[in-house]
């Protein structure tokens, strides 16, 4: 049990990203790590929006490519590939949360949704330095720290993994 | 029991060729499905550019609430897709023997185009055959 990256987003974008490992680098991808960022959103938000298209037992499912409201219709919670898996959760505040790991984990949608809890309500949205939207994370290192202790104390962070 | 929805075959350019219903699903349109293979085809090939590990070859699984997606890319790139119920045990093997299924009944078919939409009756026949073997 591997965990690879953290991507947090708002409606402005990424507003906190963390590696803890990345044996391929940002280079040999995208590119840059802004574009990685967007691009992962941008995957993101097409699955979603892709899972809402398809899902098999909406009855009134939202037209392909019609606007769609956050948390309508079926909701995408994680893909694997064939070295690693995404998981996904989108609050319906609008928050994202993209956390990337090795395969042979199971469903974490409650890992992200006690690390939306834990950390991003408790350290950033209800801190008096945060400033809105679009703002970076108040206290970025101890917010780091606090979110490789969750993961850790919930047994997806290995304790040979370093923060 | 009902668990397997619908086959997609997408072509290695992110074209439908095929789509299939097995059990009464919501209706996804004929527009909106080419609309998905070729979203898939995408999605697919930029997972692999994001993957934060070397040598990723793209998605395999998908899940969502309601349906799991299950996607078989081929050496030369054509990709199954099969949505199905959540937690369907054995979804590989059933896609293995689609594809062998697909070798034999539409590659073979001597009528059949390459990369064009699949009409063939004996794909067709034993596909359901298959699927219905898998559901019980």
């Amino acid at each position: 049990m591997l965990c690879y990256n953290i991507y947090f987003y708002d409606r402005t974008g990424c507003i906190f990203y963390h590696e803890w490992l990345r044996p391929k680098p940002v280079k040999q991808g995208a590119g840059t790590l802004e574009d990685d960022q967007k691009q992962m959103f941008g995957l993101c938000w097409t699955l979603s929006n892709f899972c809402a298209a398809l899902d098999p037992k909406g009855t009134d499912k939202p037209q392909l490519g019609a606007p769609r409201r956050i948390g309508q219709g079926c909701q995408f919670r994680s893909f694997t590939a064939n070295n690693y898996k995404l998981h996904f959760l989108e609050t319906p505040s609008g928050y994202k949360v993209v956390l990337n790991t090795s395969q042979d984990v199971g469903s974490l949608q409650e890992t992200l949704a006690a690390v939306y809890d834990e950390l991003l309500v408790a350290r950033c949205i209800r801190s008096p330095l945060y400033k809105g939207p679009g703002q970076p994370i108040p206290n970025p290192e101890g917010f780091r720290g606090a979110l490789s202790q969750l993961l850790r104390m919930r047994g997806v962070l290995p304790a040979s993994q370093s923060a | 029991m009902v668990s397997i929805y619908t086959l997609y075959v997408v072509n290695k350019s992110g074209g439908l060729i095929y789509s299939r219903d097995f059990t009464s699903v919501a209706k996804v349109d004929l527009n909106d499905a080419l609309r998905l293979a070729s979203i898939w085809h995408s999605m697919h090939a930029i997972s692999s550019q994001l993957s934060p590990v070397p040598g990723c070859t793209g998605v395999e699984l998908l899940e969502a609430d309601t349906f799991t997606l299950h996607c078989f890319q081929t050496l030369t790139g054509t990709k199954f897709l099969l949505v199905v119920e959540p937690n369907t045990p054995y979804v590989p093997a059933l896609l293995q023997r689609i594809y062998e299924v697909y070798s034999d009944y539409v590659l073979k078919n001597p009528f059949y185009e390459v990369e064009q939409v699949i009409k063939c009756e004996l794909f067709d026949e034993h596909l359901e055959l298959a699927v219905r073997r898998h559901n019980v």
